[in-house]
């Protein structure tokens, strides 16, 4: 398989340096997922803060390098960038004492209607902020106006048509707009996509997704990423069951074939139906020391949530 | 649209890791659970790589199985699909013990393949 051919890759380079393996520490050492592995590749993400930085074990006598075609060991996770500044987010959120849920849905499951419900039912005794990820307008964030809460907009167009989810340096753009000090909890309504906003951590404690009963029973196969990470699913829209083919047992057993744990909510933003359930996790969330997600992204490859338990080990 | 995200913050770290030097190879570990398409990821790298002071880099995407451990009864199974199920006891605690890397392995520097390609 691949990673033979990786690893040959490897041996024959980084063993010609004079630092051969400082920066790859700790891999197969007292990482709970990999300790057991059968073939020891780098699944576990690499620690910057620990990771001397090649470049400066490169100083000085790799003058060969503009020719040379050499090889040099990188071990970073892609998402690593994205949780170095999660991470920023989540210490400015703790010094604050505000918690945050990052809230993601597929387009129109009712993810801004779920938050005026909630708004409207929280918002005087709860003091919310609500970063909002709208690609190039204010329409979500204009429909959360006059509930009492801080909302600080981050447009994530960027001339080529927009990003597709809201990462930790966004959210941290936005946090000079909220009064952290003065809020209890925030939450974070991600653009709507079943697939970016999974990989990109931003700071949050948990992290929660709404399911539309009209999306079908299949979805939590098809974005198994997405389903497998976050804490809680919300299931929108159940006033509309009646008009529906959908089979909820089927959905609730594809939902636990990648994702034992979470919660579900059924509930109906429109009607108000289920809402309480969801306003009382929410002030779990505040009030509670429990439920906390790690603060890496699942994107820096480690297996830390869904099937993996946290506290495992 | 994924994948395009993906490339971004490869060529982020790679430019981090080169400075101005010339880059011949990024290498990537992808595991199976990450739902990103190697095909796509070599378009939009093209496309990344082109716009982004990397033009000619290639990539190369070393691919990794899912593979869960029961927790039940401690069969290890690799998976074709994403289902997080043990195929003997189906038992749903499984560990993931592989497919979620997600990771750059090395870069080659330079304007020709590695020295141990030669």
């Amino acid at each position: 398989m691949t990673m033979g051919r990786f690893h040959r890759h490897d041996d024959g380079t980084v063993h010609d340096h004079d630092h051969p393996h400082d920066h790859d520490h700790g891999h197969g050492h007292g990482h709970e997922y990999d300790h057991d592995h059968p073939h020891p590749h780098p699944q576990d993400r690499p620690d910057p803060q620990e990771h001397p930085h090649p470049q400066d074990h490169e100083v000085g006598d790799h003058s060969g390098y503009q020719t040379g075609g050499e090889r040099i060991e990188v071990l970073e996770a892609i998402f690593g960038e994205n949780d170095r500044l999660a991470a920023a987010n989540r210490a400015d959120f703790d010094a604050a004492g505000v918690r945050v849920v990052n809230l993601m849905s597929s387009p129109g499951a009712g993810k801004t209607q779920l938050l005026r419900e909630t708004l409207r039912r929280l918002s005087p005794g709860l003091r919310i902020g609500i970063v909002e990820g709208d690609i190039e307008t204010s329409l979500d964030a204009d429909r959360l106006d006059g509930f009492g809460a801080a909302v600080a907009l981050v447009n994530t167009g960027n001339g080529f048509g927009g990003e597709c989810h809201l990462d930790a340096p966004m959210v941290r753009s936005a946090l000079p707009r909220l009064p952290l000090a003065d809020l209890d909890l925030i939450i974070v309504e991600n653009v709507g996509n079943l697939v970016c906003p999974a990989e990109f951590a931003v700071g949050e404690d948990v992290k929660a997704m709404v399911y539309a009963v009209t999306e079908g029973e299949d979805k939590p196969l098809k974005y198994p990423v997405m389903f497998r990470s976050v804490d809680v699913v919300v299931m929108n829209k159940t006033d509309l069951l009646p008009h529906l083919d959908v089979d909820l047992d089927l959905f609730e057993k594809n939902l636990r074939a990648v994702n034992p744990r979470a919660r579900l909510l059924p509930l109906s933003a429109r009607t108000g139906e289920g809402v309480d359930a969801w306003c009382s996790w929410l002030n779990e969330i505040v009030t509670g020391p429990g439920g906390r997600s790690p603060v890496a992204s699942t994107g820096a490859g480690v297996p830390a949530h869904g099937a993996e338990p946290s506290d495992r080990e | 649209m994924h994948e395009l995200s993906v490339c971004t913050a490869i060529a982020d770290a790679v430019r981090t890791h080169a400075g101005d030097r010339p880059v011949y190879e990024v290498r990537l570990c992808i595991g199976h659970l990450r739902q990103l398409v190697p095909d796509s990821l070599t378009f939009c790298w093209s496309l990344v790589a082109d716009h982004g002071g990397l033009a000619g880099a290639r990539l190369v995407i070393d691919e990794v199985p899912a593979e869960i451990e029961c927790e039940a009864c401690g069969r290890r199974t690799v998976l074709d699909h994403p289902v997080l199920l043990c195929p003997d006891c189906s038992s749903r605690l499984v560990r993931i013990i592989a497919g979620e890397e997600c990771h750059i392995t090395s870069i080659v520097l330079g304007d020709g393949p590695g020295t141990e390609e030669r």
